[in-house]
């Protein structure tokens, strides 16, 4: 509380989750709500990565498997898997999506200079999705620039996916 | 309230009062001496006048005076319309339209200055022609419906001075709603009939705006030659006393059943008057038909009425509301099976009787949102003014079917193709005034609008008597683009279909109008995002008559929901012809063609579970759904079809912008989501 005085502007709220036992993080200000996994239905001509959609109150969201996106596997579906829900800015427009993470583990609080900027080698993923990289315990919290990640270039590679298939019948 | 929603109201109010003084000044084109229209121009005038220097427009409200005093003059007979001048009224609208958007709009801006100049310069000449006084108006209040009761009775000889009384009927019947009795009891039997004398009397009963002397005008040369008997009727019937049998009723005396009773024994009065000896039937006819008049009028007023009693809503409001029924389609889904699930028969009724008042809700909320087609279509008589004047052109447009009701969301989005339709009729469609001539048409073109319900879709289509569309030239073009092979022989349909590839013009020339090519396959496209679909229809030298049918609204319709590997999925219904069972074994077909019988007709199909790459063993007896555009019948492969779904229709989002062959999504009753399948789409693509 003391922190205040100093202005949140130093701290930054991390939810942490996990992904093939590498821990990730997103901006808090990001995320809206976790969900436990519940039936998704699988949007035909898509990559495998989008997993599909969900009724989230009567509105329909995409969900996306940061896993398979990241190239780390497949996700096995346990009572640990959670949809992160987070809202994201696509082409100037807010939009609300789903993450598949293996579990979520619990908010972090960072002050800005202890979050460096990723490295340039040493991750399996593209650093253009990484907004940093913290210090927490004994390892690290990659986090990541949700804008970055579930941005159009990088959700609508399947485009032309669906053409050939037409085009195979 | 702060200054700025009042500008606001003002804003849009304004903007209401301009398109209908468009549409005013547009049919006073055709008709410059209606004081009806003229009068309108006028009240709208001042109001945009008084309103506007109310709220800080005062570069609109001294722009408009200038407009209004020459329209007073009109109003008062003290100068006619002139075509300039109904050139600077609608030039005017525009900038009127441009200072609504942006105050910093001066009124001395050259245009609004020219218009200024005019109207003043013309006020003036007037003035000094005619400083005398007003033709004094009459005392009894034009404008206010009045019912008549007329009696006319030519004399015998009136034919001789060249009188035709059914012109002076005729002359009436314009003045208002008008029943005519026409009296044959005078007439000879026919071997004393003289053919040059006239026989006949009539009574009128009418319901007009206009004054008794008005109507004496009608008869000012007649006047000695027939008695004419002229009587204001409406003030009789207002207030009517109540008959025996109700009091009786009332009072507890009689049941209905007994009454009602009598009554059939009784006579009707007129019978019985008939019978005695005192009138005659025709007389008692004339007074049963004014009765029946001024009912109809009287109901018609009382409508009246009851129709100006609306309210305006922001349309927001109603978007919300729409958003809430549908949420409330999807919870009621889930309970209707929830109670039939728990089978208890008391949750039963209670989750039908919320089906029933929550389909009522939705079929209210969506009559809300439903609009008069009318005012898109008003807006394009000022777009085909302009344009035939440009290309030197003599087009009217004419319209049927304005009032035709359609989903407030679908009118907005057919603006754009509607204009590059009419555009294309105008430009490529209707000849000049010499060629229309010389192929042995009138030289005006006539482009017509029509609207009509079918089904669960309305039609609108666009029509125009020009050249046709001339099918060689659109196949040479199409083989020198490329887009068909040299020796392709097309059917007519398939031609037209080449006029909505990307990219396609016809035109040789480039106008200002059309022919840049991006016109069709636009247009095409946004009638497909509003699940419409787009024909065209031509004959050479005859005309081109363009269909568009559209779904009545955007936000739910009628699915079939059919599943596919377990997961659910929507095909609309409308196109869905009729389901069929589909035996694998049975339709193994060797050369690999995907062809059924159905009924001694072949039908191409599409297995979607392939199509879709759903994994999963197929069953052994699916169902094939059957749909037919166009004429044309196509199957679709499902594993099974479980029946009718109300689908709510959810948008997949800007994540799933670049799917084609699934139009949106809907939330089932049991909280899953099922895919509304874009049938167009796949079937384009197969096609």
């Amino acid at each position: 509380m003391e922190d205040k005085t100093n202005g949140n502007d130093n701290i930054s709220q991390v939810l942490t989750f996990k992904l093939a036992e590498e821990v990730y993080g997103v901006d808090i200000m990001s995320v809206r709500e976790v969900l436990d996994f519940s039936s998704v239905t699988k949007v035909p001509h898509t990559p495998d990565f989008m997993v599909g959609v969900i009724n989230l109150r009567g509105n329909v969201v995409p969900v996306v498997d940061l896993k398979k996106k990241f190239r780390l596997g497949d996700t096995e579906r346990t009572v640990n898997t959670c949809i992160i829900i987070v809202e994201v800015v696509i082409d100037d427009e807010s939009t609300v999506l789903g993450a598949l993470a293996d579990s979520v583990q619990e908010v972090v609080e960072f002050e800005h200079e202890t979050i460096e900027d990723a490295p340039r080698i040493g991750t399996h993923l593209n650093t253009a999705f990484i907004a940093g990289m913290a210090k927490k315990d004994n390892g690290f919290v990659i986090i990541l620039d949700v804008n970055a990640v579930f941005s159009m270039t990088e959700i609508g590679t399947y485009t032309g996916v669906a053409a050939e298939l037409a085009a195979g019948q | 309230m702060s200054l700025d929603s009042n500008q606001q109201v003002f804003i849009n109010e304004a903007t209401e009062l301009l398109q209908e003084l468009e549409e005013s000044l547009l049919e006073l084109e055709n008709t410059p001496d209606s004081s009806d229209l003229i009068a309108r121009v006028f009240r709208a005038m001042h109001t945009i006048k008084g309103s506007g220097a109310m709220f800080g427009f005062d570069n609109i409200a001294s722009l408009v005076h200038s407009i209004e005093t020459a329209y007073d003059m009109v109003r008062n007979n003290i100068m006619d319309v002139t075509k300039p001048m109904l050139d600077y009224s609608l030039k005017a609208c525009d900038i009127i339209r441009e200072m609504l958007a942006d105050p910093d709009i001066k009124a001395d801006s050259p245009l609004a200055v020219e218009i200024t100049d005019y109207f003043s310069r013309a006020a003036n000449i007037q003035n000094q022609k005619l400083p005398d006084v007003q033709p004094e108006r009459d005392s009894t209040a034009r404008g206010e419906l009045h019912t008549f009761r007329i009696t006319f009775k030519p004399s015998l000889n009136i034919f001789m001075n060249g009188t035709n009384p059914a012109l002076l009927l005729k002359e009436l019947r314009e003045m208002g709603s008008a029943t005519i009795i026409t009296h044959v009891s005078d007439v000879p039997p026919i071997d004393d009939i003289e053919p040059e004398k006239c026989y006949l009397s009539w009574d009128i009963i009418l319901t007009t705006d206009k004054n008794e002397n008005d109507i004496r005008d009608v008869f000012i040369f007649v006047e000695d030659d027939a008695v004419i008997d002229i009587k204001a009727v409406d003030e009789a019937f207002d207030d009517r006393e109540k008959k025996l049998g109700e009091i009786l009723l009332e009072r507890g005396c009689l049941t209905e059943s007994q009454l009602s009773e009598v009554l059939n024994e009784k006579k009707r009065l007129g019978e019985i008057m008939v019978e005695k000896g005192l009138v005659s039937a025709e007389a008692v006819d004339t007074a049963l038909m004014e009765q029946a008049h001024v009912k109809s009028v009287q109901e018609k007023k009382a409508h009246a009425s009851e129709t100006a009693s609306s309210i305006r809503v922001p349309s927001e409001r109603l978007d919300s509301l729409v958003d809430l029924v549908g949420e409330l389609v999807t919870v009621q889904a889930r309970l209707s099976q929830i109670a039939a699930q728990r089978n208890d028969a008391d949750m039963l009724k209670v989750a039908e009787e919320v089906e029933r008042l929550v389909w009522e809700l939705r079929d209210n909320t969506m009559s809300i949102r439903m609009l008069e087609i009318g005012s898109t279509f008003n807006r394009f008589k000022r777009l085909v003014r302009d344009l035939s004047i440009e290309l030197g052109k003599e087009i009217e447009l004419v319209t049927f079917g304005d009032e035709t009701e359609i989903d407030k969301t679908v009118i907005e989005k057919l603006g754009d193709p509607l204009v590059h339709l009419i555009r294309n009729s105008i430009d490529h469609g209707i000849e000049k005034p010499e060629e229309r001539i010389a192929a042995g048409k009138p030289a005006k073109g006539h482009i017509t609008l029509q609207a009509s319900h079918s089904g669960d879709s309305v039609l609108i289509e666009i029509t125009d008597d020009g050249r046709g569309i001339n099918r060689k030239a659109v196949l040479e073009k199409a083989k020198s683009k490329g887009l068909v092979a040299e020796n392709a022989e097309l059917s007519d349909r398939e031609i037209y279909e080449l006029l909505f590839a990307s990219g396609f013009s016809t035109a040789a020339t480039v106008s200002s109008v059309s022919g840049r090519g991006v016109g069709m396959d636009v247009v095409r496209r946004n009638i497909e995002a509003l699940r419409g679909t787009i024909e065209i229809n031509s004959s050479e030298g005859v005309g081109t008559t363009i269909v568009l049918k559209l779904p009545l609204t955007l936000a739910i319709i009628d699915g079939l929901l059919v599943t596919i590997g377990g997961q659910f999925f929507i095909l609309p219904l409308s196109i869905v012809n009729e389901c069929i069972e589909f035996n694998r074994s049975e339709n193994k077909s060797g050369s690999g063609r995907k062809i059924i019988m159905v009924r001694n007709e072949l039908v191409p199909y599409v297995p979607l579970r392939s199509f879709f790459n759903i994994k999963g063993e197929e069953p052994d007896i699916q169902q094939i759904v059957i749909i037919s555009v166009d004429g044309r019948r196509v199957g679709f492969v499902v594993d099974s079809v479980v029946g009718d779904h109300q689908t709510v229709i959810k948008s997949l989002g800007k994540a799933f912008k670049d799917i084609d062959c699934i139009s949106g999504a809907s939330v089932l009753g049991d909280g899953s989501v099922a895919l509304i399948i874009d049938i167009m789409k796949i079937y384009n693509d197969i096609g």
